[in-house]
């Protein structure tokens, strides 16, 4: 008996071994570099110089940190307007709209897969003066629109409308989690809707909520085309940041000690929100 | 009284959907209508129609290298990450190893990681290699994302396998190779395939990871998106109206033929 676990245990670790391979060199690799290089001196592109903290010194002295802010704080906004956009529509996805879901469901997968500069830009040729919602609001009813385009509102805008799938997905999986018996038993003892919903429904499809959460969050952290396309650059998330350290500025070190810090945010919350998880639990459902 | 509560209930969910379904697809319809345009800029409403633009992109030698390049980096990244993500599924999911817990979470790293900063990740990593930036790297860095999300898609399938099937076969005299190609492969087709459909569709779109990762060659949303900052042209909205048509095209013939494919294998069976 003893003998065959440790038979069956070598398949499982002969088949993980190629996407193991693949992501320490294409992942771990890659980020280890990019720690390496916020310890080199400013504007060296080699590895073997003196390590410094000069560049973790400048980010904290030029305000550089501000930027960063706007990025959390971004999104977390978006994280809660989603889950709340999300919610309901999850809901009937699993329980109300019956065969329809599936339709619905590829509906919303479709704009996943088109890039997401060329829909932002739908929405610049929607706000924008002579656009869509301008021109249609000035030929019907006279009415000359304000601008909504290039502000901090419309970068936020646009990260709910990119980041929607990544909320809506999981809350899916999440609310498909719990059992219809316990809803029903929670009715026939005579709880409200609302405590159905407080005591029951929320508690139980939070590993979907959770996990739709923080992919949000994640993906919103490092969003960069909403604030360029749509902000009209007037607010300045720290992937611009990095971006321009590692382009125009040439200084490599600069741009890696700024990525060091937000994936230390990243990872610092990934790591809390997964280890509470089963994947089998949620993935699975058996 | 509560049967009257639930379909008000039903109803406005059903309202709030359609809404949201109509957020999501705004932006294309516009994209679709700034594409029907025959003057050089957009106003609103249309002074004059016309699918001038629509023949000049379909003429258009430039537009048909990009497609290829993109068309290349996406055939590519498909294989290699339906290969990965077969075995990576089987690990995830089928096989009892110790280690499993940790490498669930540790596929997941790269999904729940900004892709902006990967990109630039691995151009300075690319850099200090000394490779040359080309639509290869690229096709390295799609892997990076790529993989882990068709080894969870993938994974999804493996879960509803039945063990035992394999077990049988072996027992009933079927080599190890027999077994994978005659019961394992068949049964996780469905898995395979929409792990394929999203390997292919996820490239093709991807902008943050190529931005940094294709050099000289460019692709197609990083070609669209140096024409919205600088240059604009009506050619733009055609080929923003042809990636989503196509995605939605591949999405939904996707699923039909994955419909079609199970109700024939039950109906044999």
């Amino acid at each position: 008996m003893i003998e065959k676990t440790s038979v069956l245990a070598q398949p499982g670790r002969r088949a993980a071994l190629p996407i193991m391979v693949l992501l320490a060199l294409g992942f771990v690799a890659p980020l280890l570099a990019v720690v390496g290089f916020s310890f080199m001196p400013a504007r060296t592109f080699g590895l073997w110089h003196e390590p410094t903290l000069e560049n973790y010194e400048t980010i904290f002295s030029d305000n550089t940190y501000v930027s960063l802010f706007w990025s959390l704080g971004l999104a977390s906004a978006t994280v809660v307007l989603l889950a709340l956009i999300c919610y309901p529509v999850a809901y009937g996805l699993v329980r109300v709209f019956g065969r329809w879901s599936t339709v619905l469901t590829l509906l919303f997968t479709i704009p996943l897969v088109v890039s997401e500069n060329i829909r932002l830009y739908g929405w610049v040729l929607f706000f924008i003066k002579g656009g869509v919602l301008p021109g249609t609001l000035r030929t019907l009813f006279g009415v000359e629109m304000g601008d909504f385009l290039f502000t901090p509102a419309a970068v936020l805008f646009g990260m709910v409308y990119v980041y929607l799938p990544f909320m809506l997905f999981p809350m899916t999986l999440g609310i498909a989690m719990v059992p219809n018996q316990m809803r029903e038993a929670a009715r026939d003892l005579g709880a409200t809707r609302w405590q159905v919903f407080r005591e029951v429904e929320l508690p139980l499809s939070t590993p979907g909520l959770m996990i739709g959460s923080l992919l949000t969050f994640v993906l919103a952290v490092g969003a960069i085309a909403e604030a360029k396309v749509l902000g009209g650059q007037r607010i300045i998330p720290i992937t611009h940041d990095i971006e321009i350290a590692f382009t125009y500025a040439q200084n490599w070190p600069l741009g890696a000690a700024l990525a060091v810090l937000l994936m230390l945010v990243v990872s610092v919350l990934v790591l809390i929100v997964l280890r509470r998880f089963d994947l089998d639990q949620i993935l699975g459902k058996r | 009284m509560s049967e009257n509560n639930n379909s008000i209930r039903h109803i406005l969910i059903g309202v709030w959907t359609a809404a949201v379904l109509l957020f999501v697809f705004i932006p294309s319809a516009t994209i679709f209508l700034a594409s029907m345009t025959s003057s050089r800029y957009f106003t609103f409403p249309i002074s004059s129609f016309g699918f001038d633009w629509w023949s000049k992109v379909f003429n258009s030698l430039e537009v048909r290298a990009l497609a290829l390049t993109s068309l290349s980096i996406a055939a590519t990244v498909t294989v290699i990450a339906v290969v990965l993500g077969f075995f990576g599924a089987l690990a995830f999911a089928r096989y009892d190893w110790k280690g499993r817990k940790l490498y669930q979470k540790f596929i997941l790293l790269p999904i729940f990681f900004p892709q902006s900063v990967l990109g630039l990740a691995l151009l300075l990593w690319f850099n200090a290699l000394g490779l040359t930036l080309s639509w290869k790297t690229a096709v390295l860095a799609h892997l990076v994302w790529i993989a882990p999300v068709v080894t969870l898609v993938m994974a999804i399938q493996v879960y509803s396998f039945d063990p035992s099937l394999e077990e049988a076969a072996t027992d009933l005299g079927a080599s190890r190779w027999q077994t994978f190609r005659e019961v394992t492969l068949p049964v996780l087709m469905p898995g395979i395939f929409s792990g394929s459909l999203f390997a292919f569709l996820l490239s093709w779109g991807n902008f943050p990871l190529s931005l940094y990762t294709t050099g000289a060659d460019n692709t197609l949303p990083k070609y669209l998106y140096a024409k919205m900052v600088a240059g604009y042209t009506p050619g733009v909205p055609v080929l923003g109206t042809i990636s989503t048509a196509a995605a939605a095209v591949l999405l939904f013939g996707g699923y039909a033929a994955m419909l079609f494919l199970t109700r024939k294998r039950n109906a044999a069976s």
